[in-house]
This record gives C-alpha cells, structure tokens and sequence, in this order.
C-alpha cells in the first residue's frame, strides 16, 4: 500500500504541495522573517531582495512573511469547512441511501434546495449576521458544500446497497445502524475522501474571494485571499503583489486535489491487482 | 453427477422429520404481492431437522423471493402473507419486527447467496467478518473468542492456511474460496435452517461439487434443515432428498427427489426434466424444450399458470388446479397429469 502510495506520480506531488502548506504553517508559529503585520514605511513596495525574497506591499510589510502565515488560514479554512460538510453530508447520504423513500426524499429535495443556494451569499448572509470572520464565512462554506457531499455519499452507498454482502450482513442479524457504519461507509470512504480535497480546494478558493470581497478574514491576520485583494490597486504598479498570493492559492488548490485523486486510486482494494 | 456419499439417502423421505420437535421450518400459504402483481402466491412447505429439500424453478419463478420472504428481507416496494414459523423463534416472521427478524437471522437461519464475488464486503478482512457474526449473537465470548472460532471454521470448510485466509480481503480468494468463506459465515451460529440461493452457479464445475459437499456435510453435521434453491436438477438431485418445483410464483409439484425426476406428474415437471436431458431428443433430433418462454409478471394464464406453454392444456385448465396429494410435501396440482405410464388421464 505505503509503495503504491509513492509510485502515484499526482499522489506524490500533491503530497509534497500539501506538505509544503502544512510545513509552511507550522514554521510560522516559530518563525517568520519579519512579523508580517509589522508596518514599516519607509520600505515600502520593495522588489524581492535577499532582504526580503518576495518584496514589500504598499505599507512596507514583509510578503514572504505573509504568505507563511497566510498558509494557517488556509489550512484553517480547509479544515472547517471540510470538517462541517463531512461530518453532516456523510451520514445525511448513507442515511438517505438506505432509509425507505419517505425518507429519502425530503433529505434529498432539502439537499436540492441548498445547493441551489449559492454559496458565496450564503457566507455573505452569514457575514452579514455574524459579523465578518474566518470561521463564519467557513462555517457557510461548509454548509453550503453539505449537498454536495450527501449526494456523492448516497450514490455511492445506492451502488454499496446492491451488493450483496449488504444484503448478507442483514441476513447475519446486523441491525441497520451497524450496516451503514461498518459496512457501506468503508465502501464508501475513497468517495469521502476525494470529495472532501475537492471541497478543501473549493473552500480555499472561496476563503480567497470572500477575503477578497472583504468578507473574511478580516485585517490585519494575513490570507492569501485579502493579500490579492489588497495587491489590485497597485496591479500596474507591482504586479508581483498578485503573483505571489495568487500562485500560492492555485498551488494549494492543485495540491489538495491531486492528493485526493492519488489516495481515491490507492486506497480502493479493488483496484489492487489491477495495476 | 452424483456421488456415492449422497444415495445413501434413500426410504420415505418424511421419516427423517424430526417429530419431537415439530418442522424447523413451516411456511404456510406464504404469498409476495408487489403494488401491481401477485409474484409468489400460496407455498406451503415444512423441512424437519436434517433435511435437505430443493426448489426448483426457471429464473422469475419465484425462489428467491421466497427465500427473501421467508427471511424478512423483501424489498420495500412488496409485500409479504400467509405464515413462516421458525423452531426457536417465538414470533411468526411474516410481519416480524425489524428488531425480532435481527436476533432471528444469523442465529436461527442464515443464507449463501449466489455470487461469491460480491457477497463479502471487500474493506474488511475475511475473518473479521466470519467473526462478526458470531459477535453480533453474542454466541462467543468476546473478540479473542470469535477471531479463533472463526479461524476454526474456516478450516471447517477446507481452506488451507486458514489462519492465513483470515487475515486475507475478500479480492485476494478465489471464487471458490469466497463462497467457501461464505458458508463459514452461514454456519458460524449453528443455524437451525441453512437457505442457500444457487450457490454454485457461479462456480465452475469441479468447485461446485466441492462446495455442494462442503454444504450438505455442514448441515448434516448440525443437523440443520437446508432449503436449497437452483434451477439446475443435477444439483439438486446431489444434495436433496425431496425437492419443491415451482412455476409463475406458485408450488405445482413437490415429493422425494427419485420421483420427481423418473415419475413426474406436472406437465411442467415433466418438460423440465426432459429438457435438462441430452440423452433423449424429439422427432427431429433435437434437444427438448419448453416451448414459449416464462411469461412476465401479470401475464400469466388464468387457472394453471403454465397452460399457455402446456401441450395438454384444455378448457378444463383455465380453472385453478387443487393441489392433488397426501399433503403439502407430496402432490401436485395439474388438471391432466402425466400418468406413470407416461400418457395423459382422462
């Protein structure tokens, strides 16, 4: 397994992309060059220097440590988002799957009419009531990425249903609750995890807009989001301000997602003598 | 294909019944409705301790689904009458709650279903699951208990290495070693009444008689009552010593294995039997055959369900047909059956 794991050309790189953001994060607790929310005026809008690799913004802040501590909100947001559409989108789908039709529906239709709802208002409605927050505007994200996940989760576990050993573990005496949790949701897992990267990298995108929006993070803690936002007015003047953030966050994106179709394509036992 | 092991089961069939107790097994005018069609109407059958009865049928008679019934496990969308009483179970598993049929199966009766490829669950490793079952019942211990009974019984079904086939995931056995593992599972609790629902057609030929062996030997060591579903004669002439033969969800013969096979009485029966044959052939040296095809659902005769494809049937048959004999195990129902000598009574 560990081996298929590292022969995955897209597992390895986006292991090592995610591994660069988590490392990233983890030094910023004990060490950033300069405390990135330290306004220095007079080294405004500098170009990158061994000084500062990345150069300084318009209020004279160190860009290279930003986006170290940017990395935290990111992984932050990921995981709030992630985590709050996980853990209700999961069960809504198994519980969907298997539960008889005058169940099934309303959850569905109810899924249905979330995700008709588009999930930057929602986080703006959110924003709106809650104040502007990292963990508001993710928590929106999170509810709005439930449908999603629900409706992944319950058509797996409709195909999981149909087996037989679904059938057969009924037949063993195992009572429903049992079944969902032993039985289709393993089946399930590899489903769970490549919706959970792709909701990751929706959920840093939508961090990134609504910070750049203004809606999210709020200043001074440093997102890679509110760092393009506040790079647009100077564009012609310093684009690199907007190369550096925005590479950042296409990285991240690239990263979670690769990761998560590499750990789709290993973690299934059934694909193992297939390749 | 047979084997000497099983003509030893020879004399009246229903001696074997364990009087003491009653049936294991006793269904009595069970019906399957869905919204629309009746799909299993009126079986009645008992199966005593220790014996192993058939039902045979062509794909869409009705023998799954009445094993489903039987076990409480139809789909949503159909219904269930009549009456399954179980030995050891004090509720009537027809209309049982979902609570009462989860203590039932796996601890009274259990199955082997038809495909081995997909009847283990392939994210868990084949002992835990052998073990499952014995916890869910609480028939052993704790952990420890039901990892080694499990282990044992997988040598019980004569796997090699069974310590090894334990720690294995379901895609790494065979075909044969799945559905081995699968009547490992089936037997772990001692059940009173093993259903299997072809268990070997999905097998190849020399490890169907493997399992067939391994199945009747199970059940024969706990002297439990096997109902053996197939659509395939040889088999269940092998295994069985009497045999139900079903037709359009309805039971239209049924006695010991010897004299549905060499004497039937149902005209359906009887072109079942001659069409599993390559020894004889018709008048243009073909093999025979049913002529028609199973109708679908709803679209059965009035009367006999198999008048439309029977060359006896007359006006007479577009009445229901009584069932004619001692008593549910033995008889048919046919309003011109075959005669022993092989023509038609009057």
């Amino acid at each position: 397994m560990r081996a298929r794991l590292f022969a995955h050309p897209g597992f390895v790189v986006g292991a090592v992309i995610v591994g660069a953001v988590v490392l990233m994060a983890a030094v910023s607790y004990v060490w950033t060059p300069y405390d990135p929310t330290f306004v220095d005026a007079s080294s405004r809008l500098l170009s990158p220097s061994w000084s500062h690799p990345f150069g300084t913004d318009k209020f004279g802040r160190d860009v290279f440590s930003q986006i170290l501590m940017g990395s935290r909100t990111t992984l932050f947001v990921g995981f709030v988002a992630v985590g709050v559409a996980a853990a209700v989108g999961v069960p809504l789908g198994i519980v969907s799957a298997m539960a008889p039709r005058y169940v099934d529906e309303p959850l569905m239709r109810g899924s249905d009419l979330l995700l008709a709802f588009p999930a930057l208002l929602l986080a703006i409605m959110f924003s709106a009531v809650y104040g502007a927050s990292t963990l508001t505007a993710m928590v929106a994200i999170g509810i709005a990425s439930i449908p999603s996940f629900a409706r992944v989760i319950r058509s797996g576990a409709l195909q999981v249903m149909r087996q037989e050993y679904v059938l057969a573990a009924r037949v063993a005496g195992r009572g429903p609750v049992a079944v969902g949790v032993r039985h289709v949701l393993p089946n399930v897992a590899s489903l769970v995890i490549v919706q959970a990267s792709v909701s990751f990298a929706i959920a840093v995108l939508a961090e990134a807009a609504l910070s750049y929006l203004g809606l999210g993070t709020p200043p001074p803690t440093p997102s890679w989001g509110r760092m393009l936002q506040e790079s647009q007015e100077l564009l012609f003047v310093a684009p690199r301000l907007s190369v550096f953030p925005g590479a950042a966050i296409a990285l991240a994106v690239l990263g979670f997602n690769l990761l998560g179709d590499g750990l789709r394509d290993v973690l299934d036992p059934r694909l193992e003598d297939q390749r | 294909m047979s084997r000497p092991s099983d003509s030893a089961g020879s004399g009246d069939p229903t001696d074997s019944v364990d009087t003491v107790g009653g049936p294991v097994l006793s269904v009595e005018r069970l019906g399957v409705t869905s919204s629309r069609y009746s799909l299993v109407e009126n079986v009645s059958l008992q199966i005593g301790a220790g014996e192993r009865v058939g039902l045979i049928g062509e794909s869409g008679s009705g023998k799954t689904l009445t094993a489903l019934a039987i076990l409480g496990l139809l789909p949503e969308t159909l219904r269930a009458s009549g009456s399954v009483r179980l030995r050891g179970a004090d509720v009537d598993l027809v209309g049982a709650s979902e609570h009462d049929l989860a203590d039932i199966r796996g601890r009274l009766v259990s199955m082997v279903f038809q495909e081995p490829m997909t009847a283990l669950n392939p994210t868990m490793r084949v002992g835990r699951q052998v073990a499952e079952v014995m916890l869910v019942h609480e028939t052993v211990a704790g952990r420890q208990e039901a990892d080694a009974a499990a282990v044992a019984l997988l040598a019980d079904v004569g796997l090699p290495e069974p310590a090894a086939v334990a720690r294995a995931y379901p895609h790494q056995l065979s075909g044969g070693q799945r559905q081995r593992v699968v009547l490992a599972i089936a037997l772990a609790n001692n059940p009173a009444l093993l259903i299997c629902d072809e268990p070997t057609t999905a097998l190849d030929v020399t490890v169907q008689a493997l399992v067939l062996d391994l199945v009747t030997r199970g059940v024969t060591a706990r002297d439990a009552a096997l109902l053996f579903i197939s659509h395939d004669l040889a088999v269940v002439a092998t295994v069985c010593r009497r045999v139900l033969v079903m037709y359009g969800g309805v039971v239209v013969e049924a006695g010991p294995v010897e004299q549905i096979l060499t004497a039937p009485r149902h005209r359906y029966t009887e072109g079942l039997v001659a069409a599993s044959t390559i020894e004889t052939t018709d008048a243009q040296g073909r093999l025979r055959t049913i002529r028609g095809s199973v109708p679908g659902h709803g679209r059965y005769p009035v009367g006999c369900v198999f008048a439309n494809r029977c060359d006896a049937a007359t006006s007479a048959c577009e009445v229901e047909p009584p069932w004619v004999g001692e008593s549910v195990d033995v008889g048919y129902a046919c309003h011109h059956p075959v005669s022993s000598g092989g023509g038609v009574d009057a």
